[in-house]
């Protein structure tokens, strides 16, 4: 008899190809929300995959902290061209610029919480009814309860209490004027799946994920990038360390981890071997025990 | 099992992983929280940062050991409760397979979350407190696994722990389950396992205690089900989602019919009918990124490529000639409503169906279910949340669809109330 099953990895794949098909089908205005970060790479890679041989319906929305590593700057350009898709830079020096928000001050300072202002200005101004993100319900306890689906009101927020129920694969797109939807086709996916992927694709990476050596220092047991705009304590000191990123967001918010992991395999032997979550290594995270599922309440994404 | 394979996923093996997604029921405080923490811990799918906040939150608990049950229990709200009150999603892995746990609670108001969690899923795992046996509720929550068609039933026996580990008390509720619950819910696959969750017995390890136990762990049950053929493999069935259309030189005539396969395995050359235009052509190509494919199966995501020109659209239906879908507006079907705003007789409701959208208005409630006795009461006007029932509906346009027992792609449905977009109800076509 031959096996009609599908591996682990083609059945997430088809789940997620199907999710990016309905956001098209029921969506007017969807948007990709591009991060630069392997999941969000991983997200164009399953559309490419989804919409083949047209290209991808949908634009890539980059939320730019200002605060990035050059690398992944270089390689959204790049991927952005090669895949003929199209782009739209949301800036949160703008939104300071416009009094949206105000900056951090302190040691702590981050521009990570203003994405949201800024991310829900981008949306209303291209008037993006949908919002593809690559959030994973593995990553956080507040995401373990996210929808494919996830509905947002006018303000642009989350009520976890009060979520449609979803059944089976039949997605409930309908909404009001002015409200809209966040969609995550990767709700399924673990980290280990993500990276299994990426080597089963041959998916391309900014270097960043890879060993490489930086200049680090050591804050509440999280590795962080030394750079311009980081205010570090008269007790810290920078060293230049074999390092690789295991996430990659805004800098002042993305902890590395020491490696020597130059290659796919290696890592993925590496998080095997890990005894700490992705995001333990998230500084944004550390802020409190709920500090996710506040933020997400808010419109994060 | 050897610690060590557990997380060993260094060697290429995962490339032939398949995928199990489970659901699990219970009443308050049978322990269905504790079984979730009790796999993932002992599976070593827990990290150290997940470990350290449960770790420092039993201790500010007062309570005196690991509490597993914390794992699950995510936001703040239920935190504070004490309380899971909604579907939330774990993972893990072993070696042989990925499982995906929606993970339930079993507190009465919440039959529409068991409804959710059940709708995806391959296996349900229901959890008998030991020293109550098979009550009432067993029956709601086998009755729900078995309207939702989960294919495999693993019946746990939980807290062995505080009777002893006594054989007795294991082989007379499963007499008790086989004689009452499984003899009016018959036709699974159904399997028990004496278990605790706190302890660990037969979770994963096998248990110390009950060397009168001699089949398989839970986990090891969970890894070796087979799901092959958990999907309608013979009935074929793509409902049309998208229609891709490159505007590019090079493709220009091109004109695919992307959707996932609902039924059946199909191949090119197979002789199909169109729904609802009723006109019969071949499949010319099944193609992917990857390239063209000899043959296709649920739940593949493809593009399909048809030999004549014919006008198709989002809702439409591609079947097998062979062995058509049922047709009409006139829907005979179990619903569970899952809204505070009653269903109501002759309300108008939006309805999806795969991937067609149509209006239908509620014309006969035929019986409303007590679900923990499986009695019928007819004579009702409405539903309210919580509540299973028969009824029929008139749809404004027709239907292409199977028996949700032969097919539980293209025999469900929602329903949507068009006044708060909100989805109010599961439906399962009889
Ligand atoms: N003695 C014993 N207690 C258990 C066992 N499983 C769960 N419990 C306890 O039963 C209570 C309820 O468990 P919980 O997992 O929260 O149940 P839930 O409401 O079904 O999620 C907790 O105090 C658990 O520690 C078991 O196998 N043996
Ligand atoms: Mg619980």
């Amino acid at each position: 008899m031959k096996d009609y099953n599908l591996t682990h990895l083609r059945e997430l794949e088809s789940e997620a190809s199907y999710v990016l098909r309905e956001v098209a089908a029921q969506f007017e205005r969807p948007a990709l929300l591009f991060s630069g970060g392997k999941d969000s790479i991983v997200l164009v890679h399953l559309s490419r995959k989804a919409f083949h041989p047209a290209s991808i319906p949908f634009p890539l929305v980059h939320i730019d902290t200002g605060h990035n590593f050059e690398e992944a700057i270089i390689f959204r350009n790049k991927l952005v061209k090669k895949f003929n898709a199209r782009l739209v830079v949301g800036s949160v020096q703008e939104s300071i610029d416009n009094g949206r928000v105000v900056e951090e001050k302190g040691i702590n300072a981050s521009r990570n919480v203003l994405q949201t202002v800024t991310l829900l200005d981008t949306i209303e101004k291209y008037k993006f009814d949908a919002a593809i993100g690559g959030g994973r319900r593995d990553e956080e306890k507040a995401r373990a309860k996210e929808r494919f689906f996830s509905h947002r009101d006018e303000f642009g927020q989350w009520d976890p209490k009060n979520q449609r129920p979803e059944l089976w694969n039949i997605f409930n797109g309908k909404k009001r004027m002015g409200e809209h939807f966040r969609v995550f086709p990767i709700s399924n996916w673990t980290e280990m799946d993500i990276w299994q992927y990426i080597l089963q694709e041959n998916i391309e990476l900014p270097s960043l994920y890879f060993t490489h050596e930086r200049e680090v220092f050591f804050r509440d047991g999280v590795w962080l990038a030394k750079a311009p705009f980081m205010a570090m304590k008269p007790t810290e000191k920078a060293e230049k360390l074999r390092v690789r990123c295991r996430t990659v967001g805004d800098i002042s918010c993305t902890g590395l981890v020491l490696s020597t992991a130059d290659n796919l395999e290696d890592i993925i032997r590496e998080i095997a071997a890990t005894r700490v979550t992705e995001r333990g290594g998230r500084y944004d995270d550390k802020r409190s025990e709920a500090a996710m599922e506040d933020r997400k309440k808010e419109g994060y994404f | 099992m050897t610690e060590t394979t557990i997380t060993d996923f260094s060697s290429k093996g995962y490339l032939n992983m398949q995928l199990l997604r489970f659901t699990t029921a219970g009443s308050v405080d049978d322990g269905k929280s504790t079984l979730i923490g009790r796999l993932l811990y002992d599976s070593k799918s827990l990290f150290e940062d997940q470990l350290d906040a449960v770790k420092r939150a039993s201790v500010q608990k007062g309570s005196e050991h690991l509490n597993l049950a914390l794992f699950t229990d995510g936001l703040r709200a239920e935190r504070e409760q004490g309380i899971t009150i909604d579907v939330a999603y774990r993972y893990f892995a072993t070696p042989n397979r990925k499982f995906i746990i929606a993970d339930t609670p079993g507190h009465i108001q919440y039959t529409r979350n068991m409804v959710t969690g059940a709708s995806t899923a391959n296996a349900a795992i229901i959890l008998i407190d030991a020293r109550n046996g098979v009550i009432e509720q067993t029956y709601r929550h086998a009755y729900i696994a078995y309207l939702l068609g989960i294919p495999h039933i693993v019946v746990c026996i939980n807290k062995m722990d505080l009777l002893d580990y006594r054989q007795d008390v294991f082989e007379k509720i499963k007499a008790d389950f086989n004689a009452f619950v499984a003899k009016v819910l018959p036709g699974e696959d159904l399997r028990f396992i004496p278990i605790s969750a706190l302890k660990g017995d037969n979770v994963v390890k096998p248990s110390q205690k009950m060397d009168w136990y001699k089949e398989s762990t839970l986990l090891e049950t969970l890894e070796t089900i087979p799901i092959d053929k958990d999907h309608d493999m013979v009935h074929q069935r793509f409902p049309v989602q998208y229609i891709i259309r490159p505007e590019t030189d090079k493709y220009h005539d091109y004109r695919g019919y992307a959707g996932r396969i609902a039924g059946g395995i199909l191949h090119p050359g197979d002789e199909v009918i169109v729904f609802p235009a009723g006109i019969k052509t071949k499949i010319q190509q099944i193609d992917t990124f990857n390239g063209p494919l000899d043959e296709a199966f649920p739940p593949m995501s493809v593009t399909i490529l048809l030999n004549d020109d014919i006008d198709i659209s989002r809702g439409d239906l591609i079947a097998g000639a062979g062995d058509l879908p049922k047709t009409g507006s006139d829907i005979d079907l179990m619903v569970c409503w899952m809204n505070p705003r009653p269903m109501q007789l002759n309300g108008k409701y939006a309805l999806k169906h795969n991937t067609r959208d149509v209006r239908c208005v509620i014309d006969k409630i035929e019986f409303v279910l007590n679900i923990n006795t499986l009695e019928e009461i007819p004579g009702r006007t409405s539903l309210a949340m919580n509540e299973i029932g028969r009824i029929h509906l008139h749809t404004t346009k027709p239907l292409f669809f199977d028996p949700y027992t032969v097919n539980r792609q293209t025999g469900s449905l929602i329903l949507i109330d068009e006044a708060t977009n909100e989805t109010v109800a599961a439906g399962m076509i009889l």
